[in-house]
Order: C-alpha cells, then sequence, then structure tokens
C-alpha cells in the first residue's frame, strides 16, 4: 500500500468519523464543531488530490463563515446553553429519511460516475499543470458569466436578509 | 588592500551573509545519511524550530518592549527590577504564568475550555508560517499564499467562540459574540484590501508579491514598494485600522477592555491557558504586521540599494519591530471606541473605501506607461480618486454629530 493511498485512507476516516460522531452527539454546539473538523477533512483531502486553491477556499469558506452562521444560529435560537436537542420524530421516521436522503446521494454519485466516459486505455495521461494563474484566466474568460451570476444571487441573499431583519424591528417598535 | 579588491572582498562577504542560512541547513543535512524521506523530515523540523524559536523570542520581546514603552508614554519607568534594563521580565512573566493555579469552572465544557487557548495559538503559527522572512526564510512558499493566511486565520474566530460558549459564564459568551462580529466585520476590508494588492502584483503568492518590489529608482534610493503610490498608501491605512480591530488591539479593544467587562471571553480563564490566549494574540499581531510588510513594505528587501549588504533575514525582524512599535504607539496615545461605533466604522467606510481602492488600482495599472506630465496627471488622478470619496463618505458620516445630547441620562 503506498504512502498516497494510506494518507487518503486517514483523511476519510477522520472526515467521515466526525460527521458520523457530530450526528450521534446530543450537545449541539459540540455536533456544530465536530462538523467544522469534517470540513477541514474535506479540505486536507482537496490539499491530498493537490487542488491547493480549492482547498484554502473551503476552509475559508465552510470553517471560516459557515461555521459562525451555524453557531450564530444556535447561540440565538436555543434557550441554554447546553440543551438537548428534543425532536418529536420517532426513530423509525429519522432512519426512514436517513435511508431516503442516502439513496437519493447515492444515486447522483452513481448517476455521475455512470455518465462519465472513462479513458480505455490503462496509460496515465501526464498530470494537467494547474497554477493560480490558469484557474484566474478561466474564471475571469469561460466562467466569467457563472461569477457573475453567482455574485448577484449572494448579493439578492444579503439585501433579502436586511430587509427581512429591519422589517422584524419596526414590528417590534410597533407592538411597543 | 586597494579600493578595488576591498569592494569585491565586501561583496562576497555580503552574498556570504545573505546565504547563511541555507549554508548552516545544507551542513545540517549533510551529516546525516542521504535518505530522502529523512531529509524532508529535517527540512520541515528545522523551518518548525526557526519559526518557533524566532516568533517566540520576538514576543517575548515586544512584551517588554510594549511595557517600557507604555511606561515611557506615561512616564513612569516600567519594569526595571528583572534582568539589564527589565529585559528578563517575560521570562519572569512566563514563570509566573505556569506556576498559577489553573481554575476550571466546575459546570465548564471541559474538553473545549481546554482546546480553545491551544487552538488560538496553533492557528497563529499556521498564519506565521507563510510570512516570507528572507529568500531562504519562507517556510512555506505556495502559490495561493494570500488565500492561506486568510484560511488559516479564519478559524481562530473559532477559537474565541469556543472560549466563550465551554465557561459557561453569560458574560463570557455574550463577549465573545461581540468579539465575532468585530472580527467578521474588520475581515472583509483587510480581505479587499489584499486583493487589491494581488491585482496590483498578478499573483497571490507572497514571495511573488515581495519579488514585485525589489527595484529601486531614481539612483537607487526610492524603493517601489506599494506603500509608495497613491493607492498604496490609503490602502495601507485601512489594513492597519483593520489589523488594529482583528487583533483585539486598542482603539478596538473592546473586546476584552478591562475597565468595562473584565476580560471578555478570558473571565474563567487563568494560569497558563489565559498566557496561552495572550500569545495567540500578539502571533496574530505578528502575522498581520508581517503581511502588511510583505504586501506594502517590500518584505525583506533594503530600503536603499546600497544597504543591500545587510542580509535580508536582519531586514525583516527590522521592519517587523517597527510596525510593532507603530501598535504600541497607538494603544498609548487612543482612547477605545464605542461596539456601535466600531461596527459603523467598518461597514460604512473601510469597506466602501476599499471597494474604492480596488478601482484606483485598476486606474493605477491601466495608466502604467503614461510618461511625462502624464505621470503628475496619473498621480493626481489616483489620489483624488481615492480621496474625494473618502471626503464625501466621512463628511456623511459625521454629519449632525456635533455636540452630544445626551436623550436618556438626563
Amino acid at each position: 500500500m503506498s504512502l498516497s493511498l494510506l494518507i487518503f485512507i486517514l483523511i476519510a476516516i477522520a472526515t467521515l468519523g466526525s460527521a458520523a460522531v457530530a450526528l450521534a452527539l446530543k450537545n449541539i454546539i459540540r455536533a456544530a464543531l465536530l462538523l467544522v473538523v469534517s470540513w477541514i477533512g474535506i479540505a486536507s483531502f482537496y490539499l491530498w488530490a493537490d487542488a491547493q486553491f480549492v482547498a484554502f477556499a473551503q476552509v475559508l469558506v465552510y470553517v471560516g463563515a459557515i461555521s459562525m452562521i451555524v453557531l450564530f444560529g444556535v447561540v440565538l435560537t436555543r434557550r441554554a446553553p447546553v440543551s438537548v436537542v428534543d425532536t418529536t420524530v420517532t426513530p423509525s421516521m429519522r432512519a426512514v429519511a436517513g435511508v431516503a436522503s442516502a439513496g437519493l446521494v447515492a444515486l447522483a454519485v452513481v448517476w455521475g460516475i455512470l455518465g462519465t466516459e472513462l479513458p480505455q486505455t490503462s496509460s496515465r495521461a501526464a498530470a494537467p499543470v494547474v497554477d493560480m494563474r490558469a484557474i484566474g484566466l478561466e474564471l475571469m474568460g469561460q466562467y466569467a458569466a457563472a461569477i457573475l451570476i453567482v455574485g448577484a444571487l449572494l448579493t439578492v441573499a444579503l439585501l433579502g436578509s436586511v430587509v427581512v431583519a429591519s422589517h422584524e424591528e419596526k414590528l417590534m417598535k410597533n407592538e411597543e | 588592500m586597494n579600493p578595488f579588491t576591498a569592494t569585491i572582498w565586501f561583496e562576497s562577504f555580503a552574498r556570504r551573509a545573505e546565504s547563511l542560512p541555507v549554508r548552516i541547513h545544507d551542513w545540517i543535512l549533510g551529516l546525516l545519511p542521504a535518505w530522502p524521506w529523512l531529509h524532508w523530515l529535517v527540512t520541515a523540523l528545522l523551518a518548525i524550530v526557526v519559526i518557533l524559536t524566532f516568533y517566540g523570542l520576538f514576543f517575548a520581546m515586544i512584551t517588554v518592549t510594549e511595557r517600557k514603552g507604555l511606561g515611557r508614554f506615561q512616564n513612569r519607568p516600567g519594569p526595571n527590577r528583572t534582568g539589564p534594563c527589565g529585559l528578563l521580565q517575560p521570562f519572569a512573566d512566563a514563570i509566573k504564568a505556569i506556576c498559577k493555579e489553573d481554575i476550571v469552572p466546575a459546570t465548564a465544557d471541559k474538553v473545549l475550555h481546554f482546546i480553545a487557548p491551544c487552538a488560538t495559538v496553533f492557528f497563529g503559527l499556521l498564519t506565521l508560517a507563510i510570512i516570507p522572512a528572507g529568500p531562504y526564510f519562507t517556510a512555506l512558499n505556495l502559490d495561493a499564499g494570500v488565500l492561506y493566511f486568510f484560511a488559516a486565520g479564519a478559524a481562530s474566530e473559532l477559537a474565541i467562540f469556543m472560549a466563550g460558549w465551554s465557561s459557561h459564564n453569560k458574560y463570557s459568551l455574550i463577549s465573545s459574540m461581540r468579539a465575532l462580529a468585530q472580527l467578521i466585520s474588520f475581515e472583509l476590508p483587510l480581505l479587499l484590501i489584499s486583493v487589491s494588492v494581488v491585482m496590483a502584483a498578478g499573483t497571490l503568492s507572497l514571495p511573488g508579491i515581495v519579488a514585485g518590489q525589489s527595484s529601486w529608482t531614481l539612483g537607487g534610493i526610492i524603493p517601489q514598494w506599494n506603500i509608495l503610490t497613491p493607492w498604496g498608501i490609503f490602502a495601507f491605512i485601512i489594513l492597519f485600522i483593520a489589523a488594529l480591530a482583528e487583533t483585539n488591539r486598542c482603539p478596538f479593544d473592546l473586546p476584552e477592555g478591562e475597565s468595562e467587562i473584565i476580560a471578555g471571553h478570558l473571565t474563567e480563564y487563568s494560569g497558563f491557558k489565559y498566557a496561552l490566549f495572550f500569545m495567540g494574540e500578539y502571533f496574530g499581531m505578528l502575522a498581520l504586521s508581517g503581511l502588511a510588510i510583505t504586501l506594502f513594505f517590500g518584505g525583506w528587501n533594503a530600503p536603499c540599494e546600497f544597504l543591500q549588504f545587510i542580509p535580508s533575514y536582519i531586514w525583516f525582524p527590522v521592519k517587523l519591530f517597527m510596525m510593532m512599535c507603530l501598535f504600541i504607539w497607538i494603544r498609548a496615545t487612543l482612547l477605545r471606541l464605542r461596539i456601535d461605533q466600531l461596527m459603523r466604522f467598518a461597514w460604512k467606510l473601510l469597506v466602501p473605501l476599499s471597494l474604492v481602492n480596488l478601482v484606483v488600482v485598476a486606474f493605477w495599472m491601466r495608466t502604467g506607461d503614461w510618461a511625462g506630465p502624464l505621470q503628475l496627471v496619473r498621480w493626481a488622478g489616483a489620489f483624488a480618486l481615492e480621496f474625494v470619496p473618502f471626503l464625501l463618505i466621512g463628511r456623511h458620516m459625521s454629519k449632525g454629530l456635533g455636540p452630544r445630547k445626551y436623550k436618556y441620562a438626563q
């Protein structure tokens, strides 16, 4: 077994393990923090695959920003600092939901694999040289429209959230 | 010895001094058997040891500089009992911190309470690894260096949250949320300013940005650093203000303003864990100062061409020390802001101005071939493009702020 494969297996165990423990934990803050560990695992998988840009972007967006949204959401909505998740969902319903969502993900993955044209020969093609410059030029050239659309979408979402928040404040003032 | 041979001897001496670290590295590797993995391991370990020693000692010296400097600013001597001129004070402080009792609240989340200070120092060290301190002192030379810096820095916010939440103290939690709000708000101008430098340099790699500033004009006196362009001055000021806020320094030290809210998210910490937070904060300051030096002050380069005989690994610490003195000077001079003033300042002034800065950089890059009198137009245009929005936004923000009216406290 090569060193590279061993590292991959370790990363996979860390990522999946922390995600599994996060799902099993009752303490929701610890679960959220373990989810962050899982995201770091995914980032290290990207690093393992030699995709620096994606790895750092993953850390910046998920570990830096999304984790904050999750934690702020938890802290602002839960009453007690240590609270146990109390759901009215029965274990059987949870099992059904879990199997259904896992099945959907599996379906998407299998569909993706079947749809990919794999190379017929066993000879290895030379690894493409991907430097930051090439990624930047691609993003500003071929995929410029996609980037603009994503940016506009996020801006609209941000403005929408501001409008929603300020509306609530007005309501509260009226109630007073 | 005639002058000519003296010059040659002098130049070779300078070159030898410059390549000293790489020769020490080769000498250590030469002592070991020629296994590639061992060489890789020893190189990595050497980098870690150098980073830990250099920044650790620098941190110690900065604490004593700060205490003595603040003492001088306030017309008192400062620490002067331990060692010559009080220089051994940080080591006494370290022994004191280790010996203190470590108190953990009974209802605290013990695991997270322990992880939080460790994470602060860990991520601080991770960011320090990318700072290029010299051509042979770049521990990590990544193509996406700027991105790495901010990715490693983003995780320090998690440590603050962990500290506030795990203490099981509502005041700790509230003030950690306040600290997070401050950090998130000021991260935006910091990132936008870095983007404008990246745009000017055309690369995300930090040694690449330094290499772009390693030439001189006017006969080798004026360096071509980014700070000496109209957009660079504004960008540096914005970056420096954001760095002050990111590291909880005065005048933005309200997350742990001692006189108001005890110590914020650090209230329940004591002994060595508190010292670790302190250390992590200083590592953050050193990292941001290193970033500012890399982006605006030509990194390890000498300010004048004839000063190049002094090796690069002297220039970088000198610049770092001067940046830290700037931090200390500001701490001794300015008053603390209020939290609403702080947020307003970030979102209404710094973010728009850093966006304006991006436009000015684009203008500056587009007009690179203007010569003669047009060059004057280029400077004046860039300056006006920066200054007029600042003036307009500043006037707009301070409108109606006359003498203060006490609405509720009469």
